[in-house]
């Protein structure tokens, strides 16, 4: 495989313009999160998703890449490339863009993943505490989801399917989202009080962002312009398109009233479900997976609000389920022709819908654990919630100092003497034991 | 006739409207306003800017009650609004003079009687 080694200067130049695609749906993931939660909340939400961009990159370049992607066992790949090193200009095997690029490439996956999870948390998690759990969760939970369907692993060696994030991105994220509600628990007012989003708009702009990333993210996970890319990118146009016709459909018939905060929910919902299945199906049976993908994730959204799971953002219905139904999906209706890779059970290969089970039941069970064992434990270290009274005054002011909408009223500018005085005279935000 | 004035917090305003309603205590207009109470000042920080923020935003809610229902509308405006902190906000009382039902022109007590049914 000489010719494997060379550098393509057309797979090359797209795979840098995805990369960067792929990193704006980080910021894209923090607006949309931002329009969810109450207007006090709006920055620590969104800076939830800015602190994945700092904490998870440097993790991944110290280790998180080499756990993922190099070599090791069927579990996890091992230390070679620990702090980048040898990795340079030179491509991977079988590949033709830079090894270097290939690692941008996959550490915005790893930011985007771990930033997910926050939906689960927002509003009460405390922001040092959820600093640590992406450090902890960059490192011991994606790069080894990653490993199994990528890097080698054993999901992988069987045959498992998934083009380009249903086990380490999808499933991983929405399961990890349904452990974190559960060691950080409900919201005080959860329940209690209707907690309405305070932007539409942040929402669906946030929602748009997300889709034109999600063109690199899976357009570029066939890591060139071959007609894999060209077959996930289209994929990522039609399926989100279906899965939102069928959305207004279901909320039509629920309502009368086709919603525009369920429009946002159906594009990502679609986004999710074609991302593990992308590269596979043909354009068709793209279609009917947004299709398919749309009824248990709306089906889920609705009733869990009325349960004590307070999982804030439904990342479990968004992404845990739809991207379970995308790996599936694989299994059934994966088209030879179209991926040149494998058949699905419709078209005789009943081995493929083996092995995608097997990612469907192995990838929430250790993403589940993972995530619930590292909290618990960071809970030992410290508090993962603020208290009652910090979490009514919002996390904007307790966390950060500022907040999303000041208005200037009653602001008096403190002079630098002030400001050192400040420290001693006035107190940042009355505390409550 | 009484008007009532309560100035709460914002994150309890919520409460102050669940323990109105168990007290039976309708016709309620609320107002977002901005105030000082004594309560210790925030700091906030933006880029080279610090500024002390010596305004809290709080509700205001006004009540208008005959004089058997002011008691009443006092206590659950304390239940709903007291955290026990500085800034949990003041009551006023002020004698009404006149109240006019504009839909009906019921003056006084009628027009603060709430519609039956």
């Amino acid at each position: 495989m000489l010719a494997a080694a060379q550098v393509n200067a057309g797979d090359t130049a797209w795979m840098l313009v995805a990369t960067a695609l792929v990193l704006l749906m980080t910021p894209a993931l923090g607006l949309f999160y931002a329009g969810f939660v109450r207007s006090k909340n709006t920055l620590n939400t969104f800076m939830m998703s800015v602190a994945a961009l700092a904490v998870v990159t440097v993790s991944f370049a110290a280790v998180g890449y080499s756990l993922a992607f190099s070599d090791g066992n069927g579990f996890i790949g091992g230390l070679d490339h620990a702090f980048l090193r040898d990795v340079g200009f030179t491509p991977r095997e079988g590949m033709t863009i830079p090894h270097l690029l290939f690692f941008a490439y996959q550490a915005t996956f790893c930011i985007i993943t771990a930033a997910l999870i926050s939906g689960a948390v927002v509003e009460r998690m405390r922001f040092p505490a959820f600093l640590l759990f992406l450090l902890v969760w960059s490192v011991a939970v994606y790069p080894v989801l990653a490993h199994w369907v990528w890097g080698g692993g054993w999901l992988q060696e069987r045959g498992t399917l998934d083009f380009a994030g249903g086990v380490p991105v999808e499933m991983a994220s929405g399961f990890s989202a349904l452990a974190a509600a559960l060691v950080v628990r409900a919201r005080k007012d959860y329940g209690r009080q209707a907690l309405l989003p305070h932007n539409a708009v942040f929402i669906l702009l946030g929602a748009g962002l997300l889709w034109f990333g999600w063109f690199g993210f899976n357009g570029g996970s066939g890591f060139g312009v071959g007609n894999a890319s060209i077959l996930a990118f289209t994929n990522t146009l039609l399926a989100p398109a279906a899965t939102l016709v069928v959305w207004f459909t279901l909320d039509q018939l629920r309502d009368r009233k086709v919603t525009a905060v369920g429009a946002a929910t159906a594009i990502v919902v679609g986004c999710v479900a074609i991302t593990p299945a992308a590269g596979f199906l043909s354009p068709g049976f793209a279609m009917l997976l947004g299709a398919v993908a749309a009824v248990p994730s709306y089906f889920i959204i609705l009733w869990r609000p009325r349960t004590r799971l307070d999982e804030t953002l439904d990342v479990l219905a968004a992404h845990g389920t739809a991207g379970l139904v995308g790996i599936l999906f694989i299994g059934f209706f994966a088209q030879a022709s179209w991926n040149g890779v494998s058949d699905g059970l419709v078209f005789g290969n009943a081995g493929q819908l083996a092995d995608q089970a097997l990612a469907v039941l192995a990838t929430p069970a250790y993403a589940f654990f993972g995530t619930f064992a590292i909290l618990k434990g960071i809970g030992l270290l410290m508090p993962l919630r603020t208290s009652e009274h910090e979490e009514s005054l919002g996390l904007d002011v307790v966390e950060h100092g500022e907040e999303a909408y000041a208005t200037g009223e009653g602001a008096i500018l403190l002079t630098q003497e002030d400001g050192a005085r400040a420290a001693e005279v006035l107190q940042p935000v009355p505390v409550v034991p | 006739m009484k008007l009532v004035i309560a100035i709460v917090r914002p994150e309890r305003a919520n409460d102050v409207l669940a323990a109105l309603h168990h007290a039976d205590v309708r016709g309620v207009s609320i107002s977002r306003v901005q105030g000082h109470g004594g309560e210790l000042e925030r700091v906030e920080t933006y880029r080279g800017t610090t500024v002390a923020m010596s305004l809290n935003d709080k509700v205001r809610f006004e009540i208008a009650v005959s004089d058997d229902f002011c008691d009443p509308t006092i206590d659950a405006l304390l239940e709903g609004a007291r955290t026990g902190e500085v800034g949990d906000g003041k009551i006023f009382v002020v004698p009404l003079e006149r109240a006019i039902r504009i839909r009906t022109g019921e003056a006084d007590e009628a027009a603060v009687t709430p519609v039956a049914g």
